[in-house]
Protein backbone atom coordinates (compact mmCIF):
# COMPACT_ATOMS: atom_id res chain seq x y z
CA UNK A 1 0.00 0.00 0.00
CA UNK A 2 1.19 3.49 -0.82
CA UNK A 3 2.53 5.44 2.16
CA UNK A 4 1.28 8.90 3.09
CA UNK A 5 2.90 11.62 5.15
CA UNK A 6 0.93 13.39 7.88
CA UNK A 7 0.53 16.35 5.49
CA UNK A 8 -1.17 14.31 2.73
CA UNK A 9 -4.63 15.85 3.16
CA UNK A 10 -3.08 19.34 3.41
CA UNK A 11 -1.50 18.81 -0.03
CA UNK A 12 -4.79 17.60 -1.50
CA UNK A 13 -6.66 20.59 -0.08
CA UNK A 14 -4.16 22.82 -1.86
CA UNK A 15 -4.94 21.07 -5.15
CA UNK A 16 -1.55 19.36 -5.46
CA UNK A 17 -0.91 16.94 -8.29
CA UNK A 18 0.16 13.81 -6.44
CA UNK A 19 2.53 11.10 -7.69
CA UNK A 20 3.90 7.82 -6.41
CA UNK A 21 7.44 8.73 -5.39
CA UNK A 22 9.24 5.57 -4.30
CA UNK A 23 6.14 4.22 -2.61
CA UNK A 24 5.08 7.56 -1.11
CA UNK A 25 2.08 9.57 -2.28
CA UNK A 26 3.76 12.97 -2.68
CA UNK A 27 2.96 16.34 -4.31
CA UNK A 28 4.84 16.90 -7.58
CA UNK A 29 3.46 20.44 -7.91
CA UNK A 30 0.60 22.66 -6.72
CA UNK A 31 0.03 24.21 -10.15
CA UNK A 32 3.23 25.35 -11.84
CA UNK A 33 6.56 23.74 -11.05
CA UNK A 34 8.41 26.65 -12.64
CA UNK A 35 6.59 29.23 -10.50
CA UNK A 36 7.43 27.19 -7.41
CA UNK A 37 11.08 27.05 -8.48
CA UNK A 38 11.21 30.85 -8.79
CA UNK A 39 9.43 31.26 -5.43
CA UNK A 40 12.34 29.47 -3.75
CA UNK A 41 15.08 31.29 -5.67
CA UNK A 42 13.54 34.73 -5.14
CA UNK A 43 11.41 34.47 -2.00
CA UNK A 44 10.48 31.46 0.06
CA UNK A 45 8.90 28.08 -0.53
CA UNK A 46 8.31 24.94 1.51
CA UNK A 47 8.47 21.22 0.86
CA UNK A 48 7.01 18.33 2.77
CA UNK A 49 9.98 15.99 3.18
CA UNK A 50 8.45 13.88 5.93
CA UNK A 51 9.08 10.79 3.84
CA UNK A 52 12.80 11.11 4.60
CA UNK A 53 14.21 8.85 7.28
CA UNK A 54 15.56 10.17 10.57
CA UNK A 55 17.89 7.87 12.52
CA UNK A 56 19.35 8.71 15.91
CA UNK A 57 22.65 7.16 17.00
CA UNK A 58 23.10 7.15 20.76
CA UNK A 59 25.74 5.74 23.07
CA UNK A 60 29.27 6.06 24.43
CA UNK A 61 30.75 4.86 21.11
CA UNK A 62 28.52 6.94 18.84
CA UNK A 63 31.43 8.93 17.50
CA UNK A 64 33.79 6.03 16.85
CA UNK A 65 30.95 4.10 15.21
CA UNK A 66 30.17 6.95 12.80
CA UNK A 67 33.89 7.39 12.07
CA UNK A 68 33.82 3.78 10.89
CA UNK A 69 30.42 3.92 9.13
CA UNK A 70 30.87 7.11 7.09
CA UNK A 71 33.40 8.20 4.45
CA UNK A 72 33.43 11.73 5.82
CA UNK A 73 34.79 12.17 9.34
CA UNK A 74 32.44 13.18 12.17
CA UNK A 75 35.52 14.21 14.15
CA UNK A 76 35.25 17.44 12.11
CA UNK A 77 32.10 18.17 14.08
CA UNK A 78 33.28 19.92 17.20
CA UNK A 79 30.57 22.54 17.71
CA UNK A 80 27.23 21.34 19.02
CA UNK A 81 24.64 21.33 16.24
CA UNK A 82 27.14 21.25 13.38
CA UNK A 83 26.16 19.18 10.35
CA UNK A 84 28.20 17.16 7.85
CA UNK A 85 27.32 15.68 4.46
CA UNK A 86 28.69 12.19 3.87
CA UNK A 87 28.45 9.06 1.80
CA UNK A 88 27.90 5.70 3.45
CA UNK A 89 29.93 3.16 1.46
CA UNK A 90 29.98 -0.61 1.18
CA UNK A 91 33.24 -2.59 1.33
CA UNK A 92 33.74 -2.10 -2.43
CA UNK A 93 33.38 1.70 -1.99
CA UNK A 94 30.00 1.75 -3.73
CA UNK A 95 27.61 4.33 -2.34
CA UNK A 96 24.86 2.78 -0.19
CA UNK A 97 23.39 6.22 0.46
CA UNK A 98 24.26 9.86 0.98
CA UNK A 99 23.15 11.53 4.18
CA UNK A 100 23.46 14.43 6.59
CA UNK A 101 24.74 13.82 10.10
CA UNK A 102 24.11 16.35 12.88
CA UNK A 103 26.29 16.45 16.01
CA UNK A 104 24.06 16.83 19.06
CA UNK A 105 26.57 15.81 21.73
CA UNK A 106 29.36 13.26 22.18
CA UNK A 107 26.85 10.46 22.65
CA UNK A 108 24.12 11.63 20.27
CA UNK A 109 24.15 12.12 16.54
CA UNK A 110 21.21 12.40 14.17
CA UNK A 111 21.29 11.06 10.61
CA UNK A 112 18.86 12.00 7.83
CA UNK A 113 18.90 9.43 5.04
CA UNK A 114 16.90 9.00 1.85
CA UNK A 115 13.37 7.59 1.90
CA UNK A 116 13.97 5.33 -1.09
CA UNK A 117 16.84 3.55 0.68
CA UNK A 118 15.26 3.35 4.14
CA UNK A 119 15.13 -0.43 4.60
CA UNK A 120 18.62 -1.22 3.31
CA UNK A 121 20.13 1.74 5.21
CA UNK A 122 18.60 0.70 8.51
CA UNK A 123 19.65 -2.94 8.02
CA UNK A 124 23.21 -1.88 7.13
CA UNK A 125 23.55 0.59 10.00
CA UNK A 126 22.20 -1.92 12.52
CA UNK A 127 24.48 -4.66 11.20
CA UNK A 128 27.58 -2.44 11.36
CA UNK A 129 26.62 -1.14 14.82
CA UNK A 130 26.75 -4.58 16.44
CA UNK A 131 30.37 -4.42 17.70
CA UNK A 132 29.85 -0.90 19.07
CA UNK A 133 28.19 0.28 22.25
CA UNK A 134 25.49 2.28 20.48
CA UNK A 135 21.76 2.15 19.87
CA UNK A 136 20.21 2.88 16.48
CA UNK A 137 16.71 4.37 16.64
CA UNK A 138 14.59 5.34 13.70
CA UNK A 139 12.29 8.30 14.39
CA UNK A 140 9.31 7.72 12.07
CA UNK A 141 7.04 9.85 14.26
CA UNK A 142 8.85 13.03 13.20
CA UNK A 143 7.48 15.05 10.29
CA UNK A 144 9.91 17.18 8.26
CA UNK A 145 9.30 20.45 6.42
CA UNK A 146 12.02 22.19 4.41
CA UNK A 147 11.53 25.97 4.17
CA UNK A 148 13.93 27.34 1.56
CA UNK A 149 14.74 30.64 -0.06
CA UNK A 150 16.30 34.04 0.76
CA UNK A 151 13.26 34.96 2.88
CA UNK A 152 13.06 31.61 4.72
CA UNK A 153 14.66 32.71 7.98
CA UNK A 154 12.59 35.88 8.37
CA UNK A 155 9.38 33.89 7.82
CA UNK A 156 10.22 30.87 9.96
CA UNK A 157 11.94 32.26 13.07
CA UNK A 158 8.94 34.26 14.42
CA UNK A 159 6.60 31.26 14.31
CA UNK A 160 8.84 28.62 15.87
CA UNK A 161 7.70 27.59 19.38
CA UNK A 162 9.19 29.01 22.58
CA UNK A 163 12.83 30.04 22.46
CA UNK A 164 13.56 28.06 19.32
CA UNK A 165 12.99 31.05 17.04
CA UNK A 166 15.74 33.01 18.81
CA UNK A 167 18.19 30.12 18.53
CA UNK A 168 17.27 29.45 14.90
CA UNK A 169 17.94 33.09 14.03
CA UNK A 170 21.50 32.70 15.38
CA UNK A 171 22.67 29.43 13.88
CA UNK A 172 25.21 29.41 11.08
CA UNK A 173 24.74 27.60 7.75
CA UNK A 174 25.02 23.84 8.08
CA UNK A 175 24.21 23.94 11.80
CA UNK A 176 21.18 22.99 13.85
CA UNK A 177 19.38 23.83 17.08
CA UNK A 178 16.57 22.07 18.88
CA UNK A 179 14.07 22.36 21.67
CA UNK A 180 12.14 19.34 22.88
CA UNK A 181 11.17 17.33 19.84
CA UNK A 182 11.56 20.28 17.47
CA UNK A 183 14.82 20.28 15.51
CA UNK A 184 15.86 23.02 13.09
CA UNK A 185 18.78 22.56 10.70
CA UNK A 186 20.04 25.41 8.50
CA UNK A 187 20.41 22.93 5.67
CA UNK A 188 18.60 22.11 2.46
CA UNK A 189 18.61 20.74 -1.04
CA UNK A 190 18.02 23.83 -3.15
CA UNK A 191 21.21 25.93 -3.11
CA UNK A 192 19.38 28.65 -1.15
CA UNK A 193 19.44 29.61 2.51
CA UNK A 194 16.75 28.04 4.64
CA UNK A 195 15.83 25.46 7.22
CA UNK A 196 14.92 21.82 7.40
CA UNK A 197 12.58 21.46 10.36
CA UNK A 198 11.80 18.21 12.11
CA UNK A 199 8.80 18.32 14.40
CA UNK A 200 6.30 15.98 16.08
CA UNK A 201 3.75 14.66 13.60
CA UNK A 202 0.81 16.05 15.57
CA UNK A 203 2.24 19.57 15.17
CA UNK A 204 2.96 19.33 11.46
CA UNK A 205 -0.41 20.35 10.00
CA UNK A 206 -0.66 23.36 12.30
CA UNK A 207 2.86 24.52 11.48
CA UNK A 208 2.30 24.00 7.73
CA UNK A 209 -0.85 26.19 7.98
CA UNK A 210 1.07 28.88 9.86
CA UNK A 211 3.74 28.90 7.17
CA UNK A 212 1.05 29.28 4.49
CA UNK A 213 -0.47 32.17 6.44
CA UNK A 214 2.81 34.09 6.53
CA UNK A 215 3.19 33.68 2.77
CA UNK A 216 5.44 30.67 2.35
CA UNK A 217 4.57 29.02 -0.99
CA UNK A 218 4.00 25.26 -1.05
CA UNK A 219 6.37 23.57 -3.52
CA UNK A 220 6.37 20.04 -4.87
CA UNK A 221 9.02 17.48 -5.64
CA UNK A 222 9.23 18.76 -9.23
CA UNK A 223 10.65 22.11 -8.14
CA UNK A 224 12.80 20.35 -5.55
CA UNK A 225 14.42 18.42 -8.40
CA UNK A 226 15.09 21.43 -10.66
CA UNK A 227 16.44 23.42 -7.69
CA UNK A 228 18.85 20.70 -6.61
CA UNK A 229 19.93 20.13 -10.23
CA UNK A 230 20.75 23.83 -10.64
CA UNK A 231 22.63 23.70 -7.34
CA UNK A 232 24.62 20.70 -8.64
CA UNK A 233 23.50 18.45 -5.82
CA UNK A 234 23.43 14.73 -6.50
CA UNK A 235 20.29 12.64 -6.29
CA UNK A 236 20.74 9.15 -4.95
CA UNK A 237 19.63 6.46 -7.41
CA UNK A 238 20.20 8.75 -10.39
CA UNK A 239 23.60 10.36 -10.01
CA UNK A 240 25.09 7.61 -7.89
CA UNK A 241 24.26 4.18 -6.51
CA UNK A 242 25.98 1.09 -5.09
CA UNK A 243 27.86 0.52 -8.35
CA UNK A 244 29.46 3.97 -8.25
CA UNK A 245 32.07 5.36 -5.88
CA UNK A 246 32.25 8.95 -4.59
CA UNK A 247 35.32 9.79 -6.69
CA UNK A 248 33.43 9.27 -9.96
CA UNK A 249 30.29 10.95 -8.60
CA UNK A 250 31.65 14.42 -7.94
CA UNK A 251 31.86 13.66 -4.23
CA UNK A 252 35.61 13.35 -3.65
CA UNK A 253 35.32 16.43 -1.41
CA UNK A 254 33.18 14.42 1.01
CA UNK A 255 35.79 11.71 1.58
CA UNK A 256 38.02 12.44 4.59
CA UNK A 257 41.38 10.72 3.94
CA UNK A 258 42.97 12.28 7.02
CA UNK A 259 43.77 10.97 9.55
CA UNK A 260 45.47 8.13 7.68
CA UNK A 261 44.66 5.58 10.33
CA UNK A 262 40.88 6.14 10.34
CA UNK A 263 39.48 2.88 9.07
CA UNK A 264 36.11 3.57 7.45
CA UNK A 265 34.06 1.09 5.46
CA UNK A 266 35.18 1.16 1.84
CA UNK A 267 38.48 2.91 2.54
CA UNK A 268 40.84 0.25 1.22
CA UNK A 269 38.77 -0.26 -1.94
CA UNK A 270 38.61 3.48 -2.51
CA UNK A 271 42.38 3.83 -2.01
CA UNK A 272 42.97 1.12 -4.62
CA UNK A 273 40.63 2.89 -7.08
CA UNK A 274 42.39 6.19 -6.48
CA UNK A 275 45.82 4.63 -6.98
CA UNK A 276 44.74 3.02 -10.24
CA UNK A 277 43.45 6.35 -11.56
CA UNK A 278 39.92 7.24 -12.51
CA UNK A 279 38.59 6.54 -15.97
CA UNK A 280 35.52 8.73 -15.50
CA UNK A 281 34.63 12.04 -13.96
CA UNK A 282 31.48 13.89 -13.02
CA UNK A 283 30.70 17.13 -14.86
CA UNK A 284 27.97 19.61 -15.57
CA UNK A 285 26.62 20.14 -19.08
CA UNK A 286 24.98 23.16 -20.63
CA UNK A 287 22.99 22.51 -23.81
CA UNK A 288 23.89 25.00 -26.55
CA UNK A 289 20.87 24.14 -28.70
CA UNK A 290 17.15 23.91 -28.18
CA UNK A 291 15.71 20.95 -26.34
CA UNK A 292 15.90 19.42 -22.89
CA UNK A 293 18.65 17.11 -21.64
CA UNK A 294 17.34 14.03 -19.84
CA UNK A 295 18.81 11.29 -17.66
CA UNK A 296 20.34 8.33 -19.56
CA UNK A 297 21.04 10.27 -22.75
CA UNK A 298 24.45 9.41 -24.23
CA UNK A 299 27.30 11.92 -24.14
CA UNK A 300 29.59 11.62 -27.18
CA UNK A 301 33.16 12.95 -26.97
CA UNK A 302 35.33 14.14 -29.88
CA UNK A 303 37.20 10.81 -29.85
CA UNK A 304 33.83 8.98 -30.10
CA UNK A 305 34.07 7.59 -26.55
CA UNK A 306 30.85 7.95 -24.58
CA UNK A 307 29.46 8.84 -21.20
CA UNK A 308 25.98 9.19 -19.75
CA UNK A 309 23.76 11.94 -18.42
CA UNK A 310 22.73 10.99 -14.88
CA UNK A 311 20.27 13.87 -14.29
CA UNK A 312 19.07 16.36 -16.84
CA UNK A 313 16.37 18.93 -17.15
CA UNK A 314 15.33 22.48 -17.75
CA UNK A 315 16.81 25.23 -15.60
CA UNK A 316 14.11 27.83 -14.91
CA UNK A 317 16.73 30.28 -13.58
CA UNK A 318 18.99 30.07 -16.63
CA UNK A 319 16.19 29.31 -19.12
CA UNK A 320 18.50 26.68 -20.59
CA UNK A 321 18.79 22.96 -20.33
CA UNK A 322 21.44 21.60 -17.96
CA UNK A 323 22.61 18.20 -16.80
CA UNK A 324 24.94 16.24 -14.57
CA UNK A 325 26.89 13.53 -16.37
CA UNK A 326 29.50 10.82 -15.81
CA UNK A 327 31.94 10.98 -18.69
CA UNK A 328 35.40 9.73 -19.74
CA UNK A 329 38.02 11.71 -17.81
CA UNK A 330 39.62 13.07 -21.01
CA UNK A 331 36.53 15.09 -22.00
CA UNK A 332 37.29 18.50 -23.50
CA UNK A 333 35.39 21.76 -23.25
CA UNK A 334 32.52 20.63 -25.45
CA UNK A 335 30.74 17.42 -26.35
CA UNK A 336 27.69 16.15 -28.21
CA UNK A 337 24.55 14.70 -26.71
CA UNK A 338 22.47 12.07 -28.46
CA UNK A 339 19.00 13.53 -28.06
CA UNK A 340 16.37 11.31 -29.58
CA UNK A 341 18.68 10.36 -32.42
CA UNK A 342 20.08 13.84 -33.10
CA UNK A 343 23.53 14.94 -31.92
CA UNK A 344 23.37 18.31 -30.18
CA UNK A 345 26.16 20.54 -28.91
CA UNK A 346 26.82 20.99 -25.18
CA UNK A 347 29.46 22.82 -23.13
CA UNK A 348 31.22 21.08 -20.25
CA UNK A 349 31.06 23.09 -17.01
CA UNK A 350 31.57 22.66 -13.28
CA UNK A 351 28.56 20.85 -11.85
CA UNK A 352 27.21 23.86 -9.97
CA UNK A 353 24.91 26.09 -11.98
CA UNK A 354 23.02 28.31 -9.54
CA UNK A 355 23.58 29.11 -5.87
CA UNK A 356 22.05 31.80 -3.67
CA UNK A 357 19.99 33.07 -6.58
CA UNK A 358 23.08 33.67 -8.76
CA UNK A 359 24.11 31.91 -11.93
CA UNK A 360 27.59 30.41 -11.35
CA UNK A 361 28.73 29.77 -14.91
CA UNK A 362 29.14 31.78 -18.10
CA UNK A 363 26.04 31.39 -20.22
CA UNK B 1 -11.22 17.62 -13.91
CA UNK B 2 -9.70 18.53 -17.25
CA UNK B 3 -11.61 20.42 -19.89
CA UNK B 4 -12.70 18.71 -23.16
CA UNK B 5 -14.64 21.00 -25.53
CA UNK B 6 -17.12 19.20 -27.78
CA UNK B 7 -16.47 21.30 -30.90
CA UNK B 8 -13.54 19.09 -31.96
CA UNK B 9 -12.21 15.54 -32.26
CA UNK B 10 -9.55 13.75 -30.22
CA UNK B 11 -6.80 11.19 -30.88
CA UNK B 12 -6.05 8.58 -28.25
CA UNK B 13 -2.49 9.98 -28.26
CA UNK B 14 -3.98 13.17 -26.73
CA UNK B 15 -4.03 15.57 -29.67
CA UNK B 16 -7.16 17.53 -30.54
CA UNK B 17 -8.20 18.26 -34.16
CA UNK B 18 -10.54 21.12 -34.99
CA UNK B 19 -12.13 21.31 -38.44
CA UNK B 20 -12.22 24.99 -39.37
CA UNK B 21 -14.64 26.80 -41.67
CA UNK B 22 -12.07 26.80 -44.51
CA UNK B 23 -11.77 23.01 -44.38
CA UNK B 24 -8.35 22.98 -42.70
CA UNK B 25 -7.61 21.11 -39.45
CA UNK B 26 -6.04 22.89 -36.51
CA UNK B 27 -4.09 20.64 -34.09
CA UNK B 28 -2.94 20.92 -30.51
CA UNK B 29 -2.72 18.83 -27.32
CA UNK B 30 -5.49 18.39 -24.78
CA UNK B 31 -5.88 19.99 -21.39
CA UNK B 32 -5.41 16.53 -19.89
CA UNK B 33 -2.11 16.08 -21.77
CA UNK B 34 -0.71 19.46 -20.72
CA UNK B 35 -1.68 18.74 -17.11
CA UNK B 36 0.14 15.41 -17.18
CA UNK B 37 3.23 16.93 -18.78
CA UNK B 38 3.48 19.88 -16.41
CA UNK B 39 5.09 23.19 -17.42
CA UNK B 40 6.03 23.13 -21.12
CA UNK B 41 9.52 24.52 -21.79
CA UNK B 42 10.25 23.74 -25.44
CA UNK B 43 8.32 22.96 -28.61
CA UNK B 44 9.94 21.54 -31.74
CA UNK B 45 7.57 22.64 -34.50
CA UNK B 46 7.10 20.93 -37.88
CA UNK B 47 7.88 22.86 -41.05
CA UNK B 48 5.21 24.58 -43.08
CA UNK B 49 4.87 22.80 -46.40
CA UNK B 50 5.75 19.41 -44.92
CA UNK B 51 3.45 16.53 -45.94
CA UNK B 52 2.28 14.25 -43.18
CA UNK B 53 0.44 10.99 -42.95
CA UNK B 54 -2.10 10.36 -40.26
CA UNK B 55 -0.17 9.09 -37.23
CA UNK B 56 3.21 10.62 -38.28
CA UNK B 57 5.36 12.13 -35.56
CA UNK B 58 5.67 15.72 -36.66
CA UNK B 59 6.39 17.75 -33.54
CA UNK B 60 7.85 17.33 -30.06
CA UNK B 61 6.77 19.09 -26.90
CA UNK B 62 9.08 19.01 -23.90
CA UNK B 63 8.02 19.80 -20.37
CA UNK B 64 9.89 20.01 -17.09
CA UNK B 65 9.07 16.33 -16.82
CA UNK B 66 9.29 14.64 -20.22
CA UNK B 67 9.44 14.86 -24.00
CA UNK B 68 6.32 13.86 -25.88
CA UNK B 69 5.82 13.27 -29.61
CA UNK B 70 2.90 14.92 -31.35
CA UNK B 71 1.26 12.87 -34.08
CA UNK B 72 -0.69 14.31 -36.97
CA UNK B 73 -4.32 13.25 -36.57
CA UNK B 74 -4.93 13.48 -40.35
CA UNK B 75 -3.07 13.06 -43.67
CA UNK B 76 -2.28 16.21 -45.60
CA UNK B 77 0.09 19.18 -45.83
CA UNK B 78 1.14 21.39 -42.93
CA UNK B 79 0.20 24.91 -43.98
CA UNK B 80 0.82 26.85 -40.77
CA UNK B 81 2.72 26.51 -37.52
CA UNK B 82 2.32 28.43 -34.28
CA UNK B 83 5.64 30.34 -34.20
CA UNK B 84 4.66 32.04 -30.96
CA UNK B 85 5.31 28.76 -29.14
CA UNK B 86 9.05 29.13 -29.82
CA UNK B 87 9.20 31.92 -27.27
CA UNK B 88 6.15 31.02 -25.19
CA UNK B 89 5.73 27.27 -24.92
CA UNK B 90 3.72 27.93 -21.74
CA UNK B 91 0.82 29.03 -24.00
CA UNK B 92 0.06 25.31 -24.25
CA UNK B 93 -0.38 25.15 -20.46
CA UNK B 94 -2.34 28.38 -20.25
CA UNK B 95 -4.58 27.89 -23.27
CA UNK B 96 -4.32 24.37 -24.73
CA UNK B 97 -7.35 24.75 -27.03
CA UNK B 98 -6.79 28.30 -28.32
CA UNK B 99 -3.46 30.16 -28.11
CA UNK B 100 -1.63 26.85 -27.58
CA UNK B 101 -2.46 25.37 -31.00
CA UNK B 102 0.59 23.79 -32.66
CA UNK B 103 0.00 23.44 -36.43
CA UNK B 104 -2.66 23.47 -39.15
CA UNK B 105 -3.01 20.69 -41.70
CA UNK B 106 -4.74 21.00 -45.05
CA UNK B 107 -6.27 17.52 -45.09
CA UNK B 108 -6.26 15.25 -48.14
CA UNK B 109 -9.44 13.63 -46.89
CA UNK B 110 -11.29 15.38 -44.07
CA UNK B 111 -13.41 12.29 -43.48
CA UNK B 112 -10.39 10.85 -41.60
CA UNK B 113 -11.60 12.99 -38.72
CA UNK B 114 -14.52 10.61 -38.29
CA UNK B 115 -12.08 7.93 -37.14
CA UNK B 116 -11.12 10.07 -34.12
CA UNK B 117 -12.89 10.16 -30.75
CA UNK B 118 -15.54 12.70 -29.88
CA UNK B 119 -15.32 14.63 -26.61
CA UNK B 120 -17.26 12.03 -24.67
CA UNK B 121 -15.17 9.18 -26.06
CA UNK B 122 -11.97 11.01 -25.14
CA UNK B 123 -13.23 11.75 -21.62
CA UNK B 124 -13.95 8.04 -21.16
CA UNK B 125 -10.47 7.17 -22.38
CA UNK B 126 -8.88 9.59 -19.92
CA UNK B 127 -10.95 8.31 -17.03
CA UNK B 128 -9.93 4.72 -17.80
CA UNK B 129 -6.21 5.59 -17.80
Amino acid sequence: MIKKTILNSAHRQLGARMVDFGGWDMPVNYGSQIDEHHDVRNGVGMFDVSHMTVVDIHGPQARSFLQYLLANDVAKLTRQGKALYSCMLNEAAGIIDDLIVYFMDAQNYRLVVNASTREKDLAWIEQQAKPFDVTVSERPQLAMIAVQGPKARQKVCPILPDRLGLSAAEIKPFSACWFGEWFVGRTGYTGEDGFEIMLPEDKAEGFWSQLLEVGVKPCGLGARDTLRLEAGMNLYGQDMDEDKNPLESGLAWTVAWQPNDRDFIGRSALEAIKKQGLSHKFVGLLLEEKGVLRGHQTVVLDDASTGEITSGGYSPTMERSIALARVPANIGETCKIDMRGKLKEATVVKPCFVRQGKIQIDV
Amino acid sequence: MSNTPDDRKYADSHEWALLEADGNVRVGITDHAQELLGDLVFVELPEAGQSVDKGDECSVVESVKAASDIYSPVTGEIIAINDALEDSPEAINDSPYDDGWIFIVKPTDASELNELLDAEGYQNLVEDE
